[in-house]
């Protein structure tokens, strides 16, 4: 099962002929991700890495059956390209993309509501690492290896950190069903509780890791539906703690706006909330085995 | 981005909000002669400085004389204003705003900003003007109104009007707060503002509504096509460390501990930074190098975090996806020899050819303390850290 993607998903690639596209493409169809062509307007009807090209989003979904897209395009242009994938009926995007502006976020957003629920495409990011669902699917520029599959979900704002996780749970024997990147920018296409949500509904995710950081009620929020709707076990670690407020911590989302917003305020509400947390960054893996030994 | 608060007024007052009539000055001679120009008998001689709460540091001088605007601009030139905001650093003031001064009969608070947990952009004001927002928002968050706005259908007038009454302004001056109101909202569309903040809005004793303060912030990500904004950009505002890094493609921020920071990834450089402190240490910056740190990027980057002379021990975090761990090996020698670094230097990699990485430090020669995991790596840069401490307190 795993959420979002698997090997079968049909995976194309907006931005697909440029250097960071190719480069990602490759790698992503070396990690065995069924990757079935890539749009670049203007170079529909080329051959790229063995794949066919497309002008538009909607001529890859009727011609080879996209059903998935991950964003490789400029910031000025990246919001456009993930309306142009919601429209052609793509069901689930991921925007790696850094730095699309705030408003433009607002407008996909606005955009992607207006779809009825059923029909309405799945965003992560932008400005994340992407999602994957170890030894079936990548779609992201993670380093594949270092995933094993399993049974522990994975939910995180944190590329790198994402990574630190997935290590630390390798290293203990411990898999995962699927990592989701959700970025580090303020206003993004999916949130931690839309993730715990599908985790919760997928029958081969046992437990959540749920990596915030300081900044925005997201965690917060994750905690009251764990609280409310999960019956699996959540384990979160939040980081920030030496972050001083106001101050801007590499991504865009990461700064104590108002109360409420700082990790160890955080870390006293998740707690509450029932949410396991993990002591230090360091134990991440540690306290997944420990709630995994209870089940 | 911050501007200051005489080019927000200037922005403002070109979509219709009513300011006080002032004027820039550099020097005392300048600020005297500004107001002269203004005319009148009383001026607030105001500290351009990228921080709220300047009243409360001094920052502006009320003056009922020329002598009196002198003497204010004489003092507030050079100076360094220290805020809640500014940190114990301060900010040092270069120019000044000379204004009219405005006989007050309201005072009201009015903000707009980008609100990430409703997505919308939110429209916020109080009739208890000139106060700390944060503070009211806790003492008393009923005095708080809040408007929600849809960014695809805009700020609707009926929605202007609302703020405008529950502010509790007489009905002479609503069409004129909706106008200004409504310029607000279209600054913040047509600019990319992420906020903006007139505190205090003012009716005057002569009932004009006007902004006496205003406070805007710029979606740093936004700038690529908001050129004119760019230019506005006061780098004798910012930290000139967190300059140099941003202006390197490196993203700094200066913290007060003695051990200095270089990871990739933001989150990963604060769960470092957790971890640092959770072993008995402090951070000395946050430092993300990101993805594709070349060589000449982790030089640069090395030269960053020791140019903090409170550094006393070093620690990199480097989790390599898109990087190879050897080339982050390759570049961390090589930053090594070319800077002559003193003190000691602890280095974590992990994830893509870490054992060619963990090969080529080993081979180096150089007196690197190498760390398997992130736990590892925190407690024996604390340690280092302490043992460098401890020598000095010796040698001292």
């Amino acid at each position: 099962m795993a959420i979002l993607i698997n090997e079968t998903t049909r995976i194309i690639v907006q931005g697909f002929t440029g250097k960071i596209g190719s480069f990602h493409a490759q790698d992503m169809i070396n990690y065995g991700s069924n990757v079935v062509g890539g749009v670049t307007p203007g170079k529909g009807g080329q051959t790229h890495l063995g794949l066919p090209v497309f002008n538009t989003v909607k001529a890859a979904v009727k011609q080879v059956g996209a059903e998935a897209s991950i964003i490789f395009v400029p910031p000025a242009f990246a919001a456009d390209s993930i309306m142009e994938a919601a429209d052609a009926g793509i069901k689930y995007c991921v925007s790696i993309t850094d730095g699309i502006p705030t408003q433009d976020m607002m407008t996909v957003k606005n955009f992607l509501r207006r779809f009825p629920v059923e029909k309405r495409m799945i965003l992560t990011g932008p400005n994340c690492a992407g999602t994957i669902s170890p030894e079936r699917a990548m779609l992201g520029i993670m380093p594949g290896h270092i995933y094993m599959r399993g049974n522990v979900g994975i939910v995180g704002r944190s590329g790198t950190l994402g990574y630190e996780a997935a290590d630390q749970m390798k290293r203990l024997g411990i898999g995962i069903s699927t990592s989701v990147g959700i970025g580090g920018d303020p206003i993004n296409g999916s949130s931690h509780r839309d993730i715990l949500e599908m985790f919760e509904n997928d029958p081969e995710t046992k437990v959540v890791l749920m990596i915030g950081e300081i900044g925005g009620p997201q965690e917060v929020e994750a905690g009251l539906f764990a609280q409310a709707h999960m019956t699996k076990p959540v384990i979160a670690y939040i980081a920030g703690l030496t972050a001083p407020e106001g101050r801007r911590m590499g991504h865009a989302g990461a700064i104590i706006s108002s109360a409420g917003e700082s990790a160890a305020e955080k870390v006293a509400l998740l707690r509450e909330m029932g949410v396991t947390i993990c002591p230090t960054p360091a134990a991440m893996g540690a306290t997944v085995a420990e709630v995994l030994a209870r089940l | 981005m911050d501007i200051h608060e005489y080019q927000a007024k200037e922005i403002l007052s070109g979509y219709g909000i009513k300011i006080a009539e002032g004027g820039l000055a550099y020097s005392p001679e300048d600020a005297v002669q500004r107001a002269r120009e203004i005319g009148g008998h009383i001026w607030a001689v105001k500290a351009q400085i990228h921080s709220g709460a300047r009243g409360k540091a001094g920052g502006i001088k009320i003056c009922k004389t020329h002598d009196e605007v002198e003497a204010a601009a004489d003092y507030l030139l050079g100076r360094r204003l220290v805020t809640h905001q500014t940190g114990s650093a301060g900010k040092v003031c270069g120019r000044l705003y000379i204004e009219a001064g405005t006989e007050i009969a309201q005072e009201l608070y009015f903000c707009l900003l980008v609100d990430r947990s409703s997505e919308r952009i939110v429209m916020v004001g109080s009739a208890q003007g000139g106060m700390d927002i944060e503070e009211l928002a806790v003492t008393n968050p009923d005095a708080i109104i809040k408007i929600y706005i849809d960014p695809a259908v805009g700020l609707q007038d009926f929605q202007a009007r609302k703020m405008a009454f529950k502010l509790g302004l007489n009905a002479e001056v609503i069409s004129h707060a909706v106008k200004t109101i409504k310029g607000c909202y279209n600054a913040l569309r047509a600019l990319d503002v992420s906020m903006l903040e007139i505190n205090p809005l003012v009716v005057t004793k002569s009932g004009e509504l006007i902004a006496l303060d205003a406070k805007m912030g710029f979606d740093d990500n936004a700038l690529f096509r908001q050129l004119k904004i760019s230019e506005l950009r006061d780098k004798s505002q910012e930290d000139p460390r967190e300059m140099a890094a941003a202006d390197r493609g490196l993203s700094y921020v200066g913290l007060d501990g003695d051990i200095g920071c270089m990871i990739n990834g933001a989150g990963l450089a604060m769960a470092t930074m957790d971890m640092i402190k959770l072993a008995g240490g402090e951070p000395a910056n946050f430092l993300d190098v990101g993805g594709g740190a070349s060589a000449e990027r982790t030089e640069k980057a090395f030269r960053l975090v020791l140019a903090d002379k409170n550094v006393k021990a070093m620690l990199v975090n480097i989790f390599a996806g898109i990087n190879r761990c050897d080339w982050i090996a390759e570049g961390v020698v090589h930053a090594v020899r070319k800077i002559d670094m003193k003190i000691p230097l602890i280095v974590r990699l992990s994830g893509t050819n870490v054992e060619e990485g963990r090969r080529i430090i080993a081979e180096s020669g150089l007196p690197i303390i190498t760390a398997d995991t992130l736990a590892e790596a925190a407690e024996k840069a604390v340690q280092a850290r302490n043992e460098v401490v401890a020598k000095e307190a010796a040698g001292a």
